[in-house]
């Protein structure tokens, strides 16, 4: 305390570097990720905002002689190869089999993509970031709710899946209409069964935490367990929740990619892209790019949010931070 | 070693009671019904009477029961008279499906030959391409090759079968003209022509499912042999003068392969179900194909088994991988 007036308090103090600035610049160092970050976000303009440039009503069926015109365009770049073909730059991407605007049914149909992966891992994460939590936290939870967890992880999911879908379906489609029914049914399924693995590496993270110092410290003081999951714990295992969480949203997006290519996910005129895949599989001798343009959007999105989750993982990790 | 074998054995078996009923409980809200074909001039007592012939009268419990004791005595017996030619079983019910009303494991032991070769095949393809790669990134990490190999099994990772390998036709069937785009599971190989055109047929499913496997296994045992690669018993070995192709090879690989070895033990079942989407997309007439044909089809007890086979599946490769990693590892047996 003596040499304080030797430090010249401006060249010394630095300002304390928030925790986030330290994630985004390591996160900024994986190039890949960033690459990624910037597709994904181009997907997500593309998907939600570009229904408010381009105009075309995705569920636009043409009828009379606007029908014979408008069906089976193809894209306007097949002119290259194929100076014959029908093609318009109305329609850039070009019209399926009823005239119906290809362009306009991958952003409608990415929305709902997106919009289920969203959705069906913030459920999967609530429930394993609760199972993980209650596992880690209570040592009488931990046997039976791990148990509970390791028989999830031996079911047989997709036969599983391919059944309840067909089983809650009709039901649902009751109660919530065609697309409210099949949106519900999709995402709830999803994300029951694909909680298991966050709550492991929570359960996991939670039981070291639990006797560090100030948690500790935390107790000695009084703090009721929830307060001190609430302040304490949760925060600190916010990195493992966040990576499993991007990662949650590529395999949301790849199984409900999955169920609508076997036929049992949401309905032809309210696609997703894995139903448009599966609608165009039939011709796609004829017309190619019906199924290449919604399958590059699955693959160019769940590699994207695969490359910010492997770069998340690398940034929220103090040990490789700063290398 | 013995002891941990049998605890685990015994655990597993009221996991594979748990799950069998939860299969049985999805199915029993099942609102489709085996009579719904039945004319509508059948009389509602003639109904009743055919639904208890289809054992569905009683309650759920005795079924439950009943179901158990075919599914693990009665098919079982079956297998053990067709192979040794006795006849221990006849006479005792057995599984029956409702769409062909012949027995469930007969129409799945002809089904399953087909999915056995194409899943087998291309995992035994995984295997061989990912080890090597694996190995080689991990030994020139952050090289030109490393980089490239995670990039390719990110697209691996990444892009579904039910894509791959619409994209596979799309170029190799119909631009090219090189493989048939359907599966013949007819085909039978008698000479060296028909053997070419099997080889032709597999090319693409196997393709497309070792992609997948090839992604996974790689990217694990390049992690795996990164762990290693900068322990102690490493420098010792260089230490001691041994050639690098040793100490790669032998001494780092040898203890890099354990936890790959449980991956890709844990990681067969899991096929199985991903082989669903690729007899899809193939027309490979295996069980993937009629899982889904029963679903759609109401044949409930075909639809029991199949689920019940993946879970037995999936237990039972959990096991091996479990007594696997202890035999291979002795710091972890609980013994």
């Amino acid at each position: 305390m003596t040499d304080r007036t030797e430090l010249d308090p401006a060249s010394q103090y630095q300002a304390p570097r928030n925790q986030w600035l330290d994630v985004w610049d390591q996160f900024k160092k994986h190039r890949g990720a960033l690459i990624g970050a910037l597709i994904f976000l181009f997907i997500m303009l593309g998907v939600f905002a570009g229904p408010l440039i381009y105009w075309q009503d995705p569920q636009y069926v043409p009828t009379g002689r606007e029908f014979l015109k408008l069906r089976d365009m193809r894209p306007i770049y097949a002119v290259i190869w194929d100076s014959g073909a029908k093609v318009d730059w109305a329609h850039p991407l070009g019209t399926d089999n009823i005239g119906r605007d290809a362009l306009a049914r991958m952003m409608s149909g990415g929305q709902v993509s997106i919009t289920v992966g969203l959705a069906a891992m913030a459920l999967s994460l609530v429930l394993g970031t609760a199972i993980g939590v209650l596992a880690g936290y209570f040592r009488r939870l931990d046997g039976p709710l791990m148990r509970f967890t390791d028989l999830f992880l031996a079911l047989p999911l997709l036969p599983l899946l391919l059944v309840a879908v067909l089983l809650f379906r009709e039901p649902l489609k009751a109660g919530f209409g065609i697309e409210g029914g099949v949106f519900i049914l999709i995402v709830t399924l999803i994300g029951v069964t694909s909680w298991m693995q966050t709550a492991r590496i929570v359960r996991g993270d939670v039981l070291a935490l639990k006797e560090r110092e100030f948690v500790i410290a935390a107790r000695s003081i009084g703090a009721p367990s929830r307060r001190i999951v609430m302040r304490h714990i949760l925060p600190n295992v916010l990195s493992p929740i966040m990576v499993s969480a991007t990662l949650g949203i590529a395999s949301a997006i790849i199984t409900e990619s999955a169920l609508s290519f076997l036929g049992f996910g949401f309905p032809p005129d309210f696609p997703t892209w894995g139903r448009l895949l599966f609608d165009s599989v039939d011709r796609m001798t004829l017309y190619p790019e019906r199924v290449i343009w919604p399958g590059l959007a699955i693959s160019v999105t769940v590699l994207s949010v695969n490359y910010i989750g492997d770069g998340l993982r690398d940034a929220l990790d103090p040990r490789i931070r700063g290398r | 070693m013995l002891n941990f074998t049998i605890r685990r054995l015994l655990i597993s078996i009221p996991t594979l009671l748990f799950i069998s009923l939860t299969i049985f409980l999805l199915l029993e809200l099942a609102p489709g019904d085996p009579m719904a074909q039945v004319p509508l001039t059948v009389p509602p007592e003639v109904k009743q009477q055919m639904r208890e012939a289809l054992g569905l009268g009683e309650p759920m419990h005795i079924r439950f029961f009943k179901w158990i004791v075919q599914f693990f005595w009665i098919e079982p017996l079956n297998l053990f008279d067709n192979l040794f030619g006795t006849s221990f079983a006849e006479g005792k019910l057995r599984v029956i499906s409702w769409q062909t009303r012949s027995p469930v494991m007969d129409i799945v032991a002809q089904r399953l030959p087909q999915t056995l070769t194409v899943v087998g095949v291309a995992y035994i393809v995984a295997i061989i391409i990912a080890i090597p790669i694996g190995v080689y990134s991990a030994y020139r990490q952050y090289s030109f090759f490393d980089n490239a190999g995670t990039f390719i099994t990110m697209v691996g990772f990444s892009v579904p079968p039910f894509f791959s390998g619409v994209l596979v036709i799309v170029i190799f069937s119909v631009w090219l003209g090189w493989f048939p785009s359907i599966y013949d599971t007819t085909h039978r190989v008698t000479d060296w022509d028909s053997f070419v055109y099997q080889l032709k047929q597999m090319i693409m499913p196997v393709m497309v499912l070792a992609l997948q496997i090839t992604s996974q296994i790689s990217r694990f045992m390049r992690a795996s042999m990164l762990d290693n690669l900068n322990q102690d018993y490493v420098r010792t070995a260089r230490a001691k003068g041994l050639t690098e192709n040793v100490v790669v090879l032998v001494h780092v690989l040898r203890n890099s392969m354990i936890p790959v070895v449980t991956v890709i033990a844990l990681g067969i079942p899991g096929i199985f179900g991903g082989a669903i989407i690729t007899e899809q997309v193939f027309k490979v007439n295996g069980i993937g194909q009629l899982l889904i044909t029963a679903i759609q089809a109401n044949d409930l007890p075909m639809v029991q088994t199949l689920t019940f086979i993946f879970a037995v599946l999936i237990v039972l490769f959990n096991l091996i991988a479990d007594i696997l990693y202890g035999i291979l590892d002795p710091r972890i047996r609980y013994d």
